[in-house]
């Protein structure tokens, strides 16, 4: 169960502004995540608490196909993504390394920045405690499942190298 | 239900007769493609793996190229950690500072991808080689890690939306303004988790690189490849480039499509996408006036020989604007050459701009021409979003090379109609 308040963001949000460039000269985890969203909001990094969660319009993590840019979002403390839909390679990134992500439009469209939620990543029950409305997301297909419950994809892999 | 050509490609590499959109598969690669930036967290992951073998040293090519020549400290580390790694599994396709170029230029020329080949890249625009009728797509860094241990890539198959070209492009139209055309029309999640799939009677007028061009920014429009049929210009390509044998797939006649666009090649004017993001788009018309402060012509886009002659044409006996910093970047060494023997590098220093060494530098503002607060840059590369060529609060035009060039000129957003007459 993930539980924390929102931050909410609009439609194609970038890796660009989710971690610039000029931060790829660096791979620590921790220290990407201090400049996470840096260019789009200066306060993300100041307000966001473990177990929080991100909200956001279609296509987010359009772009780049930078893996620092999950990275830096799951080492800031996010939980969760819920975004009307995802860019692609964003999408697959963020399975690979096991940080949950779910696409439910209506859950999105009624979020406002701060709203407390709770996830449910399992059922895909999305549950918005302050307005009082719980939601449905698309549930992945069970070989996503098994990558994300694994961890991501490297400990989904260890012990089989032969093959995925 | 018949397939399309990126479903008949990812068919026959998950060993499957068969396969429909949406479908779960995981197939066998034949490339897997890494830079400095991306294959030192993928290298990190390998060794969370266990395994000491990379699955084979020559399906493997790692390029060095975004932030190289080292531009500081640490990327010079990072180089370090990629290049250690290259010698250490016995890469065969590692490329050194004096053999790199731009990955996306650099790969096809060194005859590493072939008609029907499944190829997986931690770069984004790792679509570009779908212009030589591969399945082409870019992954991130836990990808290109499994992927070197394996062999081996999950994927959901993808619908397809079916480009119809008809005609032939005009008097300095490009591939570039096709594809931002396109962009414009679609949106940049038009295509989102699809295949751009191009076919048509307009396909043979366009050049080898013109269609490297188109397919680079299929990941701009959302997609997850774009792909040409595979033609008389492409064998041609790779007879020239490649050991390899291509093997050749084409769409079913019944195959399915999620939406069927006709673009008329002729009625296509050059382009411009403005601030922050490519669907953005102008005919060169409707620009109106846009003064600018740096033109950059180059990148995994726009750095072939097709665009630098483009570039040269309009610079020859011309001089840049003064206040117009024009930086000209050839994608690979072999570019580099070829345009100096053609004399196209002395016509770029007589004009006034300067000419470097092949590197992704300043189109993600890492290096070699950063914007400052509040400039503006025309640039042949394929991102203008917030900060991407530097500050914030600075403002990226993507254009193709003649309207670069153009632009050098007059110092503002110019059609090259205006400068040559």
């Amino acid at each position: 169960m993930i539980k924390g308040r929102v931050f909410k963001y609009g439609d194609n949000v970038d890796t660009d502004v989710i971690i610039p460039a000029r931060y790829l000269n660096i791979s620590d985890r921790k220290e990407l995540a201090s400049h996470c969203m840096e260019d789009l909001d200066g306060e993300f990094v100041k307000k966001v608490k473990t177990g929080d969660l991100i909200a956001a319009g279609s296509n987010f993590g359009c772009g780049s196909s930078r893996e620092h840019a999950p990275l830096a979002i799951k080492h800031s403390g996010i939980e969760c993504i819920i975004a009307e839909n995802f860019a692609r390679i964003f999408y697959r990134n963020a399975v690979n390394i096991g940080l949950p992500i779910l696409e439910c439009p209506e859950a999105v469209k009624d979020m406002e920045n701060g709203d407390e939620v709770e996830v449910e990543l399992n059922s895909g029950r999305i549950t918005n405690i302050t307005k009082g409305i719980t939601y449905k997301a698309e549930s992945f297909p069970e070989f996503m499942q098994d990558i994300m419950k694994a961890g991501g994809l490297v400990n989904y892999v260890k012990g089989k190298v032969d093959s995925l | 239900m018949g397939m399309t050509m990126t479903q008949k490609i990812l068919a026959a590499h998950a060993g499957l007769d068969k396969v429909h959109p949406g479908q779960m598969i995981k197939a066998k690669v034949d490339l897997v493609l890494g830079n400095d930036i991306t294959a030192p967290v993928a290298i990190e992951e390998f060794r969370g793996i266990g395994t000491k073998k990379v699955f084979d040293k020559s399906k493997i090519a790692i390029v060095p190229d975004h932030f190289t020549p080292n531009k500081d400290i640490k990327s010079a580390e990072q180089c370090k950690v990629v290049r250690e790694f290259a010698r250490e599994m016995n890469i065969e396709h590692y490329f050194e500072i004096g053999q790199m170029g731009i990955e996306h230029a650099l790969i096809p020329e060194k005859g590493l991808v072939v008609p029907g080949d499944v190829i997986i890249g931690a770069d984004s625009h790792t679509c570009t080689y779908g212009a030589l009728g591969a399945f082409s797509t870019g992954i991130g860094s836990t990808d290109m890690a499994v992927g070197m241990a394996t062999g081996e890539a999950w994927f959901k198959v993808p619908e397809a939306v079916k480009f119809v070209l008809t005609g032939s492009m005009g008097p300095w139209v490009s591939g570039k303004d096709v594809i931002l055309h396109i962009i414009g029309l679609i949106g940049v999640d038009g295509a989102l988790y699809q295949s751009m799939e191009y076919c048509g009677e307009g396909v043979a007028s366009l050049s080898m690189d013109d269609r490297f061009t188109i397919t680079n920014m299929a990941i701009e429009a959302g997609a997850k490849n774009g792909i040409f049929p595979v033609d008389k210009k492409t064998l041609k390509y790779v007879s020239e480039h490649s050991q390899k044998l291509p093997v050749i797939y084409t769409a079913d006649d019944d195959a399915q499509y999620s939406r069927v666009i006709e673009i008329d090649l002729g009625s296509i004017r050059p382009t411009v996408a403005f601030p922050h993001l490519p669907e953005n788009t102008r005919a060169i018309d409707d620009v109106g006036t846009v003064t600018i402060d740096q033109v950059v012509i180059g990148s995994c886009t726009n750095g072939r020989i097709e665009d630098l002659r483009m570039a040269a044409k309009i610079l020859k006996d011309k001089k840049v604007d003064p206040r117009v910093r024009t930086i000209v970047f050839p994608a690979t060494q072999k570019i580099y050459l070829q345009a100096m023997r053609e004399g196209l590098l002395e016509i770029f220093i007589e004009a006034g701009a300067v000419v470097s060494t092949p590197t992704c530098g300043p189109c993600l503002g890492g290096h070699m021409g950063i914007l400052a607060k509040g400039e503006r840059a025309v640039a042949t590369t394929n991102r203008n979003f917030v900060g991407r060529m530097g500050h914030p609060e600075s403002e990226v035009y993507l254009a193709s090379p003649a309207v670069a060039a153009a632009s050098a000129v007059t110092g503002k957003i110019s059609s090259p109609e205006e400068v040559m007459g």
